[in-house]
């Protein structure tokens, strides 16, 4: 079987300072991975670098994605090709429509595919449909995209444009960050709802409280760029009862 | 590298298509060149004019011979200025159309290709809804139309409304629409031509009354060689039962456009006014001098909506249409209320000032601008709100987008006279910069003659953020889509107050415009 994502010694700095040193992570289809890690570890400029930010220099190291190279492709293309980036910080897009945005990306990715655009009234029932199953209330959608959204709002608009996309790969940069548990509940919820076994994802973040709602089937374990541990559940309890200190990090893993 | 980046982002300029530079090869007749007496006699004979106006005429013509063109435009290319001896004032087909049968097929192609309708069994729903109306009929069409527009524009639907064109052919009006349903409910929409026959004295008492006929170089040069333009009159109480339009086109080389548009307002009356513009792509320069004056008496509404697309020049700012329009609109009446919306996106220069002087007691005037420059364009736009009445406001939102090589300026005056007790007036003023080589400027005037007015001015300028375009791209759409779709969001404001079948339209033309912007 190819792995969905094969990353292999990546290093990665921005101007003279390493950030990541000698990535190895490994994700199948179906399976979901956790990255854990203290604040400046790296695993922000992870899910960037993978949805394809361009400010930081790979300076040694392969990922590949579906078997095929994946640092020549731009942004656009790797979502195209199913790549998704749930952003810790939504961007505001002043006078865009969450609607029209959203119009855009879709008829991109169908471009990309060779595929007509879809007309309005089969674009309309797709957007009915995923805010059904990621439980949004519609109404969101006629609003400018995350302009005056509340936190949780964000987060929630992220999932369904993940649904919408249809992501092969989904890479949650903390979405759990300054959610409340009803937000929480409805991100995990609208992840869960995905899962099956195609689909990929990584989750980003520094607290183990998301992992009780979206289960993974791996953890990893982010110090100053490298992975300094894997395994199961038993890795976020640990951190959860200890915090970091085992890796000379004194910070807690509980939120 | 930087030199690397210029030649991608010049080559991606030399993509930028001008979707309407194609010419009708037809038969025209021409006034002989230059400008002189013997010029503007020929016009008004063609026209077979009464005496007064070509007596009024040959006025302008001896007063604009005194004028010195203005050179406080901001124009950091220049420009050569037009020859006048150099250019005809007068082309027309050869073949006087009377009905829609009559009219040369090459003439309706051409209006078709332009997505403008001239037979009256359409509706004007945008280019690609005027087709579709056509072939799979207008239900569905309607529906479909209504439901892109939410998506295009964010805009909640309403039924697409019916609309009637005068066509402007070069120097002649070719076909007015609906005329006979308009003239059911009292509205008067034909040429000005037409107008200067069927109702001489309406001409007569309003034309020159907004912008007189020395008011500016090129309005006393519009004033003495204006060719044709639309006539517009809604009698009192009316709602005008549909939108008007106006489409203008050059066509002939070599010639000049002098379009001299008037429209009244009766009192209690309202009517939306819109009008459309382009043109060959060509080597050469080309003039669109022209002047629209509206008339608002008491408690009338005029909304006049414009898209301009002339053609812009290519990329080294060769060719291009001369766009030097003088616009303005007399809230006559108390409680009157006049509102300017723009798109500009075409032409190698413009000036113009679409203003409104808010003479009657809690009248009302709105200034909604776009405009865009890319290549090497240079625009010089903005309004005057001329407070003379109380308890008299003014809103003014103008976005400037400046891409490529072009430099946008925004140049406008809030006079608050001392007749104006409580004038209030708001401007807000923003700037979009695309690039490093292209520029914004503004030029804001504000003269208050009277202490109990208040005057507010916002004004921004900003770059596209780079975290707006990769939360664009990691979605999938690419750099050049995404360009294009948050600057639709910067234009919202004023593609609002849009008709909703041109906000579409604006949407597209603005995309277009910004073709190979970014390298």
């Amino acid at each position: 079987m190819t792995p969905l994502l094969q990353i292999d010694n990546l290093h990665a700095s921005v101007g003279e300072v390493s950030i990541l040193k000698g990535i190895n992570l490994t994700i199948n289809p179906g399976e979901v991975h956790a990255i854990m890690g203290p604040n400046g570890s790296g695993k922000s400029t992870l899910s960037q670098i993978l949805a394809g930010k361009e400010d930081y220099a790979i300076t040694q190291g392969t990922v590949a994605y579906n078997g095929k190279d994946l640092l020549g492709l731009g942004p656009d293309e790797r979502a195209n090709e199913g790549i998704f980036l749930a952003f810790q910080y939504p961007v505001e897009i002043p006078g865009v429509s969450a609607m029209q945005f959203l119009k855009a990306a879709v008829n991109a990715k169908r471009k990309h595919h060779g595929e007509e655009e879809l007309d309005a009234g089969s674009m309309l029932k797709l957007f009915r449909e995923k805010a059904a199953q990621v439980k949004i209330n519609p109404e969101m959608l006629k609003r400018n995209v995350n302009e005056g959204f509340s936190g949780g709002e964000k987060k929630r608009f992220e999932i369904f444009q993940m649904a919408v996309l249809d992501s092969v790969l989904g890479i949650l940069d903390e979405s759990d960050s300054g959610l409340d548990i009803d937000a929480l509940k409805v991100v995990s919820d609208g992840v869960n709802s995905m899962r099956n076994g195609k689909r990929g994802f990584l989750l980003v973040t520094h607290y183990q409280r998301l992992l009780e709602h979206i289960v993974p089937d791996f953890i990893h374990v982010l110090v100053k760029g490298r992975i300094v541990e894997s395994g199961g559940r038993e890795v976020a309890l640990e951190l959860e009862k200890n915090g970091y200190a085992k890796y000379g990090i004194y910070q807690p893993a509980k939120h | 590298m930087a030199t690397q980046d210029q030649e991608v982002l010049d080559l991606a300029e030399s993509r930028r298509d001008y979707k309407y530079g194609w010419t009708t090869d037809i038969e025209q007749e021409f006034a002989p060149i230059g400008l002189s007496e013997d010029t503007v006699r020929f016009i008004s004979a063609k026209k077979n004019e009464p005496e007064w106006l070509l007596e009024w005429r040959l006025k302008a013509l001896r007063l604009f011979t005194k004028m010195t063109c203005p050179e406080w435009p901001f124009l950091p290319y220049g420009y050569e200025k037009p020859d006048f001896q150099a250019i005809s004032y007068w082309a027309a087909p050869k073949q006087g159309p009377k009905s829609l049968d009559e009219i040369d097929p090459r003439i309706l192609e051409t209006y078709a290709k332009l997505g403008i309708p001239l037979e009256e069994a359409k509706v004007l729903l945008g280019v690609e809804g005027a087709a579709a109306s056509a072939a799979e009929g207008k239900a569905k069409a309607k529906a479909m139309a209504a439901a892109q527009a939410e998506f295009e524009t964010g805009a909640v639907s309403a039924e697409p409304r019916k609309v009637a064109v005068d066509a402007v052919f070069d120097s002649v009006s070719v076909k007015t629409t609906f005329q006979d349903e308009l003239a059911r409910a009292g509205v008067i929409f034909c040429s000005i031509s037409e107008a200067t026959h069927s109702h001489p004295d309406l001409v007569r008492k309003y034309l020159g009354s907004v912008v007189p006929v020395a008011d500016n170089y090129y309005a006393a040069l519009n004033s003495a060689v204006f060719s044709d333009g639309s006539f517009v009159y809604i009698p009192k109480g009316c709602k005008c039962p549909m939108d008007l339009s106006t489409y203008f086109r050059i066509n002939a080389k070599g010639t000049g456009q002098f379009e001299r548009t008037l429209i009244i307002a009766d009192e209690g009356s309202e009517v939306c006014y819109l009008e459309g513009c382009t043109a060959p792509q060509r080597d050469e320069n080309q003039l669109h001098a022209a002047v629209v004056e509206l008339v608002a008496h008491k408690g009338a509404k005029i909304k006049y909506s414009t898209i301009q697309n002339w053609y812009p020049g290519d990329e080294n700012g060769k060719g291009g249409i001369f766009n030097f329009v003088t616009k303005r609109g007399l809230c006559e009446g108390d409680d009157s209320h006049i509102s300017w919306t723009q798109v500009e996106t075409g032409s190698a220069i413009t000036w113009k000032y679409p203003s409104v002087v808010l003479k009657g007691d809690r009248s009302k005037g709105e200034f909604y601008s776009v405009a865009l420059t890319n290549l090497r364009q240079q625009a010089d736009t903005g309004t005057k709100m001329i407070h003379i009445g109380r308890d008299t406001s003014s809103h003014i939102i103008s976005k400037g987008i400046s891409a490529g090589h072009g430099h946008n300026t925004y140049r406008g005056l809030v006079e608050v006279r001392k007749t104006a007790t409580n004038a209030r007036n708001f401007t807000q003023c923003d700037s979009l910069l695309i690039g490093d080589q292209c520029g914004a400027h503004t030029f804001p005037y504000i003269d208050v003659r009277n202490q109990t007015a208040t005057c507010e001015h916002e004004a921004s300028t900003t770059k596209i953020a780079e975290d707006q375009m990769f939360y664009c791209t990691a979605r999938g759409i690419s750099e050049e889509d995404a360009v294009s779709l948050l600057v639709n969001g910067f234009c919202k404001q004023v593609f609002s107050e849009l008709p909703m079948e041109f906000a579409v339209e604006a949407n597209k033309l603005l995309a277009v415009s910004l073709e190979g912007s970014v390298g």
